[in-house]
């Protein structure tokens, strides 16, 4: 309410009226917020694996073994981003259904979602996904397995890197790990809302890059 | 025996709860403060930069609060002010009756915990439903949080199995796996059938107006990959200046709540989806809420609006862990509730005045605070407070007495020499209830006074001599 505004804004300049030295903001190096025990040099792709791994994620370097882990868990069903379709389709044999388009009415019939992320972070191990860059929310969250794909040369080294190029996009999210939960007698529970299982696909270095399209 | 109301919450509690919650802030404490001392170079200086920048946010809202509006606007935020909790819930209703949505899904929030948002809506007609899973077992069991992170602390796996039994979510089962798939089931779909989803916010960038959502569920992901329509309620005091100060207050965010380096979904939001994007809400608006948070910010205990959430302070406080969050009887317990609750409660501040004197001002939550707020003196200055304006404090014994022997000399040296007599008096026999009660439980040394006093005098002369 406007009313509310004014008000709200009057009651805090009034507040504040009384301090005389207002604390000044402090400058500080952005380094001091990144880990420091391991180190971040070498190939970033490396660094990433370990940290996701630690953070019970999947890292994955061929859609060969992709798909081998998909079959060997039966997850058949899935959705994959229309623009992987191209890559990856052919990786995916007859015993596979495969849709381009997630039907929010069938949620639970898709076992996989295989979608494009818009980075990754080596020191935490974290996945980076946009709106613009991943073609489904949903899809990208409700199957039990979500694929994030990734380029060697899309991975931030660390979490001021990922700040810094945090693209103009109205929803970007760093996922890292599966979804969980420790609510009940703190016991970790993987899988609670979102996906179960949160693998990380390295494409090859060839596949063109994501490009933030204008709406 | 007269009593605090947080004495007799501790003294009454079941001796199932009052493990449940000792277990629970207690588990996890080392990995916690490993994660947060032992991967960084300088941990201090960490959580002290952190603590600055909030200072100087609080100090200059009048700068930053018409910032992050301009920049919400720009983004395509429709922006909503609350004077109080009556403003914010009206607000959310006006939005809900303007669209024609009835049904909520709501992430975690403390802010709306704060305003008692639910029960007003479910009296509008609103189903509100919270999709946290703690969360959700408080809803189903018309219970109350006990913990700003960990919300059902006090219940075990036996109680839930009970309860999802009793809502029909499947026969009693309570197995942890068992329980998070019934409500993943559950849940689900009614992301699907709500319009709108409800979150708070953990920070709110005031160079870019971006809000951050943290949660380790992705429930906060489903509410806006699910619904039509974003309502976020947050405190005037979430800003953070700048977009570079994120890392810093995620990462001691996560440690300090969980010991994770990150919370698993970290979202930042600022605005309605993108064209092409089919799943997610078209629409946002952002609430924010005073709700006395001014009143704070003109009183000596505005440090304590630095406040991010993280639940560190309960998890080590001694009192917190005995007397459990439902004893601070408000949204906020613990040492942080210790200081907001009272201060949040206005004229009905007499009412938990009892909860900053619940503390031997250890200190130990100011040590874990990630924004480095002087928790201890805050609650003294409560206490002044409460002292200042004659609230009554049932149970404490009268100080006159004292105060007059530990300011006169004289008396004092009299008093010391006296003392001895009490080697001889039989303790438990003086009908003083206060004496009783702590006597109760503990064994009074014999009495030395004096001895120091000895002491130093010979130290003195001694040390006169040699030089």
């Amino acid at each position: 309410m406007s009313g509310d505004r004014e008000t709200i804004l009057k009651r805090v300049r009034d507040s504040l009226a009384g301090i005389e030295d207002r604390t000044p903001y402090p400058e500080y190096d952005e380094s001091l917020a990144v880990t420091a025990i391991r180190s971040l040099d070498g190939d970033l792709w490396e660094r990433f694996s370990e940290r996701f791994v630690a953070v019970n994620g999947l890292p994955i370097t061929s859609p060969e073994e992709l798909v081998e882990y998909l079959k060997s868990f039966e997850h058949t069903t899935g959705y994959i981003d229309p623009d992987l379709q191209t890559i990856l389709a052919p990786y995916f044999g007859s015993g596979f259904t495969i849709e381009d388009r997630f039907d929010r009415d069938r949620l639970d019939d898709y076992r996989f979602g295989i979608t494009r992320a818009r980075g990754a972070i080596a020191e935490t191990g974290s996945i980076v996904v946009t709106d613009r860059g991943t073609s489904s929310r949903l899809g990208a969250l409700a199957p039990w397995v979500h694929v994030a794909c990734v380029r060697r040369d899309e991975i931030f080294r660390d979490t001021p890197a990922a700040v810094a190029h945090m693209e103009d996009d109205p929803n970007v999210i760093w996922i890292t790990g599966p979804s969980k939960t420790a609510d009940v007698e703190g016991i970790m529970i993987e899988g609670v809302h979102g996906p179960g299982v949160q693998i990380c696909l390295l494409l090859p270095d060839d596949v063109r890059k994501v490009q933030p399209t204008d709406a | 025996m007269k009593a605090q109301p947080i004495d007799v919450f501790a003294r009454d509690l079941e001796e199932e709860v009052r493990h449940a919650v000792l277990d629970g802030s207690s588990s996890g404490y080392d990995k916690r403060l490993a994660s947060l001392t032992s991967d960084f170079a300088d941990p201090d200086l960490l959580r002290r930069t952190a603590g600055r920048i909030k200072q100087h946010t609080l100090e200059n809202l009048d700068t930053y609060l018409p910032r992050v509006e301009e920049k919400l606007i720009a983004n395509g935020v429709r922006v909503h002010w609350a004077t109080d909790a009556e403003a914010a819930r009206r607000t959310v209703l006006g939005i809900m009756r303007e669209n024609g949505a009835d049904k909520i899904v709501k992430s975690k929030s403390m802010a709306t915990e704060e305003i008692a948002l639910t029960p007003f809506l479910e009296k509008e007609g609103i189903e509100s439903l919270e999709t946290d899973l703690g969360e959700f077992i408080v809803q189903i069991d018309h219970d109350h949080p006990s913990h700003i992170v960990k919300p059902i602390i006090h219940k075990n796996r036996r109680g839930i199995a009970r309860s999802f039994e009793r809502e029909g979510l499947g026969a009693y089962d309570d197995r942890p796996e068992t329980i998070t798939a019934r409500a993943r089931t559950f849940l689900r779909k009614k992301y699907l059938e709500a319009q709108v989803g409800l979150t708070g916010a953990n920070f709110l960038v005031a160079e870019s107006g971006r809000m951050v959502l943290v949660t380790n569920e992705g429930n906060s992901r489903f509410c806006l990959a699910g619904t039509d329509i974003h309502i976020a309620v947050t405190g005037i005091e979430k800003i953070i200046p700048r977009e570079r100060d994120l890392p810093l207050f995620l990462s001691l965010l996560g440690r300090s709540a969980t010991g994770q380096q990150l919370t698993v979904y970290t979202e930042f939001i600022s605005g309605p989806k993108v064209e092409g994007q089919p799943d997610g809400p078209g629409q946002m608006h952002l609430i924010l809420l005073d709700n006395r948070r001014t009143e704070l910010l003109a009183s000596k205990c505005r440090d304590i609006l630095r406040c991010i959430r993280c639940g560190a302070c309960m998890n080590v406080c001694p009192v917190y862990r005995q007397a459990s969050g439902h004893a601070y009887r408000s949204v906020y317990p613990g040492p942080v509730g210790a200081v907001l609750s009272p201060l949040l409660a206005g004229n009905k501040f007499p009412e938990l005045a009892d909860l900053p004197k619940a503390s031997s001002l250890c200190g130990a939550c100011k040590e874990v605070c990630p924004v480095d707020i002087p928790i201890p003196d805050l609650l003294l200055r409560l206490r002044d407070r409460a002292k200042q304006e004659g609230v009554k404090s049932p149970g404490t014994p009268p100080m006159g007495g004292w105060a007059y022997m530990a300011s006169k000399p004289s008396v004092w040296r009299a008093s010391l020499a006296a003392g001895k007599v009490m080697n001889y008096v039989p303790m438990n026999l003086i009908p003083v209830p206060a004496l009783r009660a702590w006597r109760h439980s503990r064994e009074l040394p014999p009495w030395r006074g004096g001895a120091f006093r000895k002491w130093m005098k010979i130290h003195a002369k001694e040390k006169g001599g040699e030089s």
